[in-house]
């Protein structure tokens, strides 16, 4: 089965941190990437630019409408994603449980369709 | 239609009855652990069961009923994935379950998968309201309609909030799988919580006027020792079941001839199943010898000790209040706290468990809790401050649902006036 784990967490969190930190905490997803794909458990991933360029689009009655920022405005947004392929939801809370977003935001995680 | 007909169909009946209470949640387990598609296997096994009834009267009962209905079953299962096997099901893993099921019917041995099953239905991505009566009606067959009566909830919310737990096991993969090692001890946790949540359910009736809940506390009982068949040395499966046991032992007596509520001090021991006690002291002392201590095998030691006190005359209340101390440690729950102040007034007197209570009242669970009151009332009493137990038991009073203890609390305020 696929699952997509959703990382939120408090983006501007990421601003106040000390290059040192942003350094590591980049090393850390990175080595998650890593011990993923030698699983062979990595579909697809990445990262989500902040909200501040983030733009909303609806169609109704024929009009199209386009507002600027996220569709909804929560403490917490949506950081980046990690589509991978576990046996079952165990697994793929597992796989979960040592995203480095679990530490530092949460990790929702949604089975697909994969169709 | 003539008798040997007739015949013919109280015995197909029984004969299915028998199987549906033994192997309903075996069937299930077995037809749904790779698909985890619970609602499929439970709709071709009632479809099993139906032809089951149209054919064994006329046929003759099967010599491998189980095998039969699992042939059959199979046979629908199979039918209907094949018509959806487009969007849910791939063929080669549609022609792996064709081929399990054909060893499992060859063999005629249906391997246990209950306990994977009980494991599914307790996950912790499982909304922890529904695992209870989303094992009673899995594992034990039991149709929704008695499940939300015994859970005082219509049986359309039931029957809906059934059918998205099994949408979730289905659709999230939640897999069907004891437990490896170091999750097993919490995931074991939940199941037995669940067990202990239906029993409690049917308890809650104990006079057994209303016999879906009466049902279920037998209910709950079944899957207690499904547990305990299938893991022998779980100690906390063990304590689980000495406790529902030790309940059950007591439940003639709880209530007497008028339908009026008799607190266990002053129940008749004669109205006690003995045999049914000395079942319950034997788990405990199995569980004893793994060594492992938890809150059911807490909770059971207590009930032996409160019968213990009750058939020797012998006042145990010091060893009463070092089991509630070591559970009170392990659960942090207020409840204990409440009863353990009970057992403090019996060692230390009123005064000293009241403060006790003092403590408690932090907790907003609390005010809303009649035992709490209940035992505030009696200890104010004892320390004489009858203004005080008069208020508090007006307030024990009007948060009981139960009408016996009711008009009990209402005796006890009366005789304020006695003494």
């Amino acid at each position: 089965m696929q699952y997509m784990l959703l990382i939120y967490t408090n983006e501007n969190g990421w601003s106040q941190l000390t290059p040192e930190q942003q350094k590591q905490g980049m090393a850390g997803y990175m080595a998650y990437t890593e011990a993923l794909r030698k699983a062979g458990a990595l579909v697809h991933s990445d990262r989500l630019r902040g909200t501040d360029v983030s733009t909303t689009v609806t169609v109704a009655d024929g009009k199209t409408q386009v507002l600027n920022g996220p569709y909804v405005d929560t403490k917490e947004q949506l950081g980046g994603y990690f589509l991978i392929e576990a046996p079952d939801l165990d697994a793929a809370i597992a796989w979960a449980a040592r995203c480095p977003g679990a530490s530092h935001g949460t990790v929702e995680v949604r089975p697909t369709w994969g169709m | 239609m003539s008798t040997a007909v007739q015949d013919g169909d109280a015995q197909a009946r029984r004969t299915a009855d028998a199987v549906a209470r033994r192997s309903y949640g075996k069937l299930v387990a077995f037809l749904a652990a790779r698909t985890r598609d619970v609602a499929g296997a439970e709709d071709a096994l009632s479809e099993a069961f139906a032809s089951a009834l149209a054919e064994w009267p006329v046929k003759g009962c099967p010599a491998n009923p189980e095998a039969w209905l699992l042939t059959v079953a199979r046979r629908k299962l199979i039918d209907r994935a094949r018509h959806r096997r487009t969007t849910e099901l791939a063929a080669p893993e549609l022609q792996r379950l064709a081929e399990q099921l054909d060893l499992a019917a060859e063999k005629e041995v249906i391997p246990d998968q209950r306990l994977a099953l009980l494991f599914a239905c307790a996950h912790p991505a499982m909304e922890a309201g529904i695992r209870a009566p989303l094992m009673l009606q899995v594992v034990l067959g039991l149709d929704a309609g008695m499940i939300a009566s015994a859970f005082l909830m219509s049986p359309a919310t039931m029957g809906q909030r059934l059918v998205r737990a099994k949408n979730k096991i289905r659709q999230a993969g939640i897999p069907f799988r004891v437990p490896e090692r170091e999750e097993l001890p919490a995931r074991l946790d939940s199941v037995l919580d669940a067990i202990y949540a239906a029993y409690a359910e049917g308890w809650a009736d104990p006079a057994g006027a209303d016999a879906a809940r009466r049902e279920l506390a037998g209910e709950a009982l079944f899957l207690g020792r499904i547990v305990t068949e299938l893991m022998p040395d779980e100690p906390e499966a063990l304590g689980l079941l000495a406790l529902m046991l030790h309940a059950e032992a007591r439940r003639p007596a709880r209530r007497s001839a008028r339908g009026d509520y008799v607190p266990l001090a002053e129940q008749d021991t004669a109205l006690w199943d003995l045999a049914t006690i000395d079942a319950a002291e034997a788990l405990l002392l199995r569980a004893g010898a793994q060594q492992r201590l938890g809150r059911f095998q807490l909770e059971a030691a207590l009930q032996s000790a409160h019968v213990h006190r009750r058939l020797t005359g012998n006042a145990n209340w010091v060893d009463v209040l070092t089991l509630y101390d070591a559970l009170l440690a392990l659960s942090g729950s207020p409840v204990v706290g409440i009863n353990r102040a009970l057992a403090l007034a019996e060692v230390e007197g009123a005064g000293a468990a009241l403060a006790v209570l003092d403590g408690l009242a932090t907790d907003p669970r609390l005010t809303q809790y009649q035992p709490y009151w209940a035992a505030r009332a009696e200890f104010l009493r004892r320390t004489g401050d009858r203004a005080g137990a008069r208020q508090a038991y007006d307030v024990a009073i009007g948060l009981e649902r139960d009408a016996a203890v009711r008009r009990y609390l209402q005796r006890q305020q009366a005789s304020l006036l006695d003494g």
